[in-house]
């Protein structure tokens, strides 16, 4: 052996240390956490999500919505995401334990959405409707003014309107509005996604959250968009 | 000239007429030699993919401020752009330049030919073709969505078998090294030749298997993005640094000792920092307070590195006027020691919900693999390429023009980035409006505060293109061997006899 120990074996040891605490940690520690289950009310939380919002949530990942959108909603402590109303608690390892891939996110160029599904504007109801996710995605200008959004239009469609409307349809008007006899409807990939958004909520409360928290007021928050 | 008896460097079978510096300079060309086609490919095809870099980075600037541009086609949306960026500045630019700077000086501290060049060839053609593979996967929407492991599964198993023959390379040239001292850099070099195949393996492994679900991959993905800054690009400036700045300036460094306590308790500090990128998030809490003091612990390789090599050239701060080389690499060192002392200051607890999820994370990523390893990078290009073609780079006009565009553009960018994130985060935690009515700004409110920055961004991008476009020409020049004959290096300005004393 020529390699004197100290080199070899010492970026070994500093290689292994970090893989043991922070990879193998983990997934020790919470690689195998259960959902919770209510034993009187049979109540399971969470649950796994499947079909269309399952898919949904692919469309999430290959839009790439994780460069500007977090899930996940820190405690009171770390910043006003309860304050604002993005959550009633934080968010906890048992929230996840179905996602693969994580969806955590690493930026905020946008709100949070954990709880996207549960959030409403008590000034105007239709936000965070379907058909509000709908417009929000085709045209983020209509419904959010001064966004830096961008326009997911090549996930609808125009389509002749044959019979009746699609009851997806956009409602544009003005130079965004289809010719005569057709219409926008969305694709495949917008209501699934909008499937999922309208599906997110990690509002359950959990023993190791702590105490779900509602805000004074309930539009304090979720950001007026104005 | 060499002799046809020296085949090798180790031959001790002199001919007694050549002198003890003949051997050396017959030995250098025989390494040269050997390391030079790999090094040179690692090189252009780096440059090649930095000039893409470049562009999509602008368009990722741009559409931060201006949603619309190029916005009609899914594959140019900016979740798909935006992992396309970093991904090409990390594996197409990043790792192939550090590679082949690696290769070269391992050789050159080792003292030994590279045997069996093609297979480094090799593994840098596979290694390109998963970075291709990788890009064209993200822009088509097949990614996953953790920072910096994005590609998938096709591309990474290419990645990993390039860069495990080269770490093997790596190893086996160390192995075969003559006897003797064993350089500080070389320690980095060995440790980046090791390090990132086990990280790379072990991530995407576990990433992508089905038995870990959840919050394990945050943890996976967190420590995978920190362990490739710290265990490749840190690393591997830092050896650089180690070997340009004595052997440009002809001095020794200040304390070998100091450079070893750096070394290691870097390496161990930063492998356990990896948790501050999920502060507040759904692990438990000690995973993050295990990162933050581990980070505050690297102050102590931050003074040792910056004391050290601030000290050895103390006495020749004007090679910073004449040597390309030393300019690029002060720069990254500078860098590196703001780009610490800034990363440690926005994850301590009080900071990190004013800079957590903001442009400030994306502003520190920029001061390590952009300020601090691309610059020295360029440093240690300057210093290498001429060796391997044979001739001197073309024009100091040239270099002088690059070196102030990046280091301004980057400079401006980076400065922007900061300042944008701190707001960022400000406007999103602080109530608009006091209790008793309190409100918060919303979410185009915060934008519109950091809307001048953003803008900012994108004209500091400007300056850093044109002078990527002229080193990538300049670069050209010197692969057709247009540049200045051999002899004396080309310098910002000519050093005077009493500069040349050492």
């Amino acid at each position: 052996m020529k390699a004197p120990p100290p080199i070899v074996s010492g970026i070994f040891a500093v290689f292994a240390l970090s893989f043991m605490v922070l990879a193998m940690a983990p997934a020790i520690q919470l690689g195998s956490l259960q959902p919770t289950v209510n034993e009187d009310t049979g109540d399971i939380y969470p649950i796994d999500v499947s079909g269309v919002q399952a898919q949904g949530r692919m469309v999430y990942v290959s839009q790439g919505c994780v460069a500007c959108h977090t899930e996940q909603v820190r405690g009171a402590g770390d910043g006003s995401d309860i304050a604002r109303g993005w959550g009633q608690r934080r968010t906890v390892a048992r929230d996840y334990i179905y996602e693969a891939p994580m969806l955590l996110g690493y930026m905020r160029f946008g709100p949070d959405l954990s709880n996207i599904g549960t959030r409403k504007d008590a000034d105007n109801p239709d936000k965070y409707t379907a058909a509000w996710h709908y417009m929000h995605l085709y045209n983020p200008q209509a419904t959010s003014p001064g966004t830096n959004m961008p326009s997911y239009k090549f996930l609808f469609e125009k389509r002749k309107i044959a019979g009746e409307m699609d009851l997806d349809a956009l409602k544009l008007t003005g130079k965004d509005a289809p010719p005569a006899g057709y219409q926008i409807v969305p694709g495949a990939e917008a209501r699934q996604l909008v499937a999922y958004l309208t599906g997110l909520d990690h509002s359950h409360p959990l023993a190791e959250a702590g105490p779900n928290i509602v805000p004074p007021k309930a539009d304090a928050a979720g950001g007026s968009g104005k | 000239m060499p002799d046809s008896t020296l085949t090798t460097p180790g031959s001790t079978a002199a001919p007694a007429e050549l002198t003890a510096a003949e051997i050396e300079w017959i030995d250098r060309s025989l390494i040269d030699e050997s390391v030079r086609m790999p090094v040179m490919f690692f090189f252009t095809t780096a440059q090649t993919w930095l000039l893409a870099a470049t562009v999509i980075g602008f368009v990722c600037s741009m559409k931060l401020h201006s949603p619309e541009f190029l916005g009609n086609w899914s594959f140019l949306t900016y979740g798909r752009l935006w992992p396309a960026y970093t991904n090409i500045l990390v594996y197409g630019w990043g790792l192939p330049a550090g590679i082949g700077t690696a290769i070269w000086m391992t050789a050159r501290l080792c003292r030994v030919v590279l045997r069996a060049p093609w297979i480094p060839i090799i593994s840098g053609i596979f290694w390109n073709i998963g970075v291709t593979v990788g890009v064209i996967a993200v822009l088509a929407g097949n990614m996953q969505p953790y920072e910096l492991l994005e590609f998938p599964r096709q591309a990474s198993v290419l990645l990993f078998i390039a860069y495990a023959l080269i770490g093997a390379w790596g190893v086996v040239m160390f192995r075969k090294r003559r006897p003797g001292h064993v350089y500080i850099s070389l320690w980095y070099f060995v440790g980046a030749f090791f390090w990132f195949p086990w990280l790379y393996a072990s991530a995407n492994l576990m990433v992508g298997s089905e038995h870990i679900h959840g919050v394990v991959h945050a943890a996976i993905a967190a420590w995978y993005a920190q362990g490739l800054l710290g265990y490749f690009f840190a690393s591997v400036g830092m050896g650089a640094i180690y070997y340009l700045i004595p052997k440009v300036i002809g001095k020794p460094i200040v304390s070998y000792n100091l450079a070893l306590l750096g070394f290691w308790s870097f390496e161990l500090f930063w492998g356990l920092t990896g948790m501050v990128r999920l502060t507040g998030g759904p692990l438990p809490v000690w995973y993050s307070s295990l990162s933050i003091a581990a980070l505050i612990l690297l102050l102590i390789p931050v003074g040792t590195v910056g004391v050290n090599i601030l000290m050895t050239m103390k006495d020749d701060t004007h090679m910073v006027y004449h040597s390309p080389a030393i300019r690029f690499t002060m720069y990254g060192t500078v860098a590196w020691l703001v780009g610490m002392v800034i990363t440690i200051l926005g994850s301590v607890r009080e900071m990190d919900p004013e800079t957590h999820f903001t442009q400030f994370s994306t502003g520190t990523f920029h001061l390590l693999v952009y300020a601090f390893f691309t610059m020295t990078m360029f440093g240690a290009m300057y210093y290498i390429v001429p060796r391997l073609v044979g001739c001197e780079w073309l024009s100091a006009t040239f270099i002088r023009l690059h070196f102030w565009g990046a280091g301004y553009g980057m400079g401006l960018i980076i400065l922007l980035m900061i300042i944008a994130g701190v707001a960022q985060g400000w406007y999103w935690n602080n109530p608009a409006q006091l209790p008793p009515d309190v409100k918060y700004f919303g979410p185009v409110e915060v934008l519109t505060e950091i809307m001048p920055y953003l803008r900012g961004e994108s004209i500091g991008w400007i300056p850093l293109g044109i002078a990527q476009v002229l080193f990538f020409i300049h670069f050209i020049a010197m692969l057709l061997r247009l540049g200045q004959p051999s002899g004396e290096p080309t310098l910002f300005a000519p050093m005077t006899e009493g500069e040349q004393g050492h």
